[in-house]
């Protein structure tokens, strides 16, 4: 830069003494009307070549100016120093760890929701698996699946309780898992008895021909019913006939009531107390 | 009044064609800009002492950009670029600062 000159035209650069800061008060009011009428004059249009050269390089600071002002909006981190870069840089590496952890959180919530509903579905499948088999043997629910149909004619009206009460065992013995006689669902409180116009289950009365439907393996029942010395014999014995018809699907309806007991009452098993 | 008007035109023009500044010179042109800046303030108080020259001013803008440029360019040779632009800003501000004092004593006389 160029030193303060007396010169007059030294005074473009004045980090210097001020020599205009001493002005006596009873000019001042003349000194600023001339300071007005100066800068009106110099800020009249005149076509030299300084002055076009100047008008070029206000130009150029102009645009100098609003690029620079927008190049410094649009930059990101470009320009920052080291040690905001850093701040920057540790309080993003904060941000990250604690948002890990929220995920992390966030995710074990999720697995120990998942592993509840997971094992709440089981325990309602399991307790659905054991409602359903207590179902079928306690004859709450219809159940159906492979099995025979048995049909006792008896027109000598010999067919008694103790023979239905075998074929019964008989069927249990290979395995069915539901049966129904006439219409009357064979639980496990079910009996037989001989009534005056024929036989009673469970107290009602039921005549030929009898029509018993067993669910369970169709060929392991229907040859059970089948022995020599089983039901069919001893129905043909005693003049009537057995059919026995396998099906690959039947269907036990009849349902039976479960009634609370009176008496019994369960005693707590030890694991449980 | 023409490089007034010149100012003006060249914040338009640049606000209206949004230059893209150039990565060579991205750290010369703040530093510039404010140099330019303290050129103009001392053109407009010297327009006010009576002693404007336009070749001076033309010279001493010139001057005062490419000084500035070329401090900011060594110190960032040196390893010192920001606190040595960090320095150049201070002198330049405190320059348009008591160029700015005496304008507005000219003007306002106070």
């Amino acid at each position: 830069m160029t030193e303060q000159t007396p010169s007059r035209t030294g005074r473009h650069e004045a980090g210097a003494p001020e020599r205009d800061t001493t002005r006596p008060d009873g000019s001042d009011a003349g000194g600023t009307r001339t300071a007005w009428q100066r800068l009106a004059r110099a800020g009249r249009p005149r076509p030299t070549k300084a002055n076009v050269l100047a008008t070029v390089l206000a130009l150029g600071l102009g645009f100098a100016i609003a690029a620079q002002v927008r190049q410094t909006s649009i930059e990101g981190l470009e320009d920052l120093r080291e040690d905001e870069l850093i701040r920057i840089l540790d309080s993003v590496d904060q941000d990250g760890n604690r948002l890990a952890q929220e995920i992390q959180e966030l995710q074990q919530s999720r697995d120990r929701l998942q592993n509840d509903s997971t094992s709440l579905s089981e325990a309602r499948g399991a307790a659905q698996q054991r409602l359903d088999s207590l179902g079928i043997l306690a004859g709450t629910v219809p159940a159906k699946g492979p099995g025979i149909v048995i049909t006792i004619n008896d027109p000598k009206n010999a067919v008694t309780a103790p023979l239905l009460l075998d074929t019964l065992q008989e069927l249990r013995d290979a395995g069915a898992e539901a049966i129904e006689i006439n219409g009357i669902r064979v639980v496990v409180n079910t009996y037989f008895t001989d009534g005056e116009g024929g036989i009673a289950v469970s107290g009602k009365d039921v005549s030929a021909p009898y029509v018993i439907t067993a669910i369970g393996d169709a060929q392991t029942l229907a040859s059970a019913m089948q022995i020599p010395g089983g039901v069919t014999n001893s129905v043909r014995s005693l003049g009537g006939e057995a059919v026995i018809d396998t099906q690959e699907s039947v269907t036990v309806s009849a349902l039976q009531t479960v009634s609370e007991p009176q008496y019994a009452r369960p005693v707590p098993s030890p694991s449980s107390s | 009044m023409i490089p007034a008007l010149g100012l003006v035109a060249g914040i338009v023009v640049g606000v209206l064609l949004q230059p893209e500044v150039p990565i060579w010179l991205q750290p010369y042109l703040p530093i510039a800009v404010v140099a330019a800046l303290d050129a103009v303030f001392g053109a407009v108080r010297a327009v006010l002492d009576g002693i404007f020259n336009d070749k001076v001013f033309v010279i001493s803008f010139l001057s005062n950009v490419v000084v500035a440029a070329f401090i900011v360019f060594l110190g960032d040779q040196l390893g010192v670029g920001s606190q040595l632009s960090t320095g150049v800003v201070v002198v330049l501000g405190v320059r348009i600062f008591s160029n700015v004092a005496s304008i507005r004593r000219h003007l306002f006389s106070a």
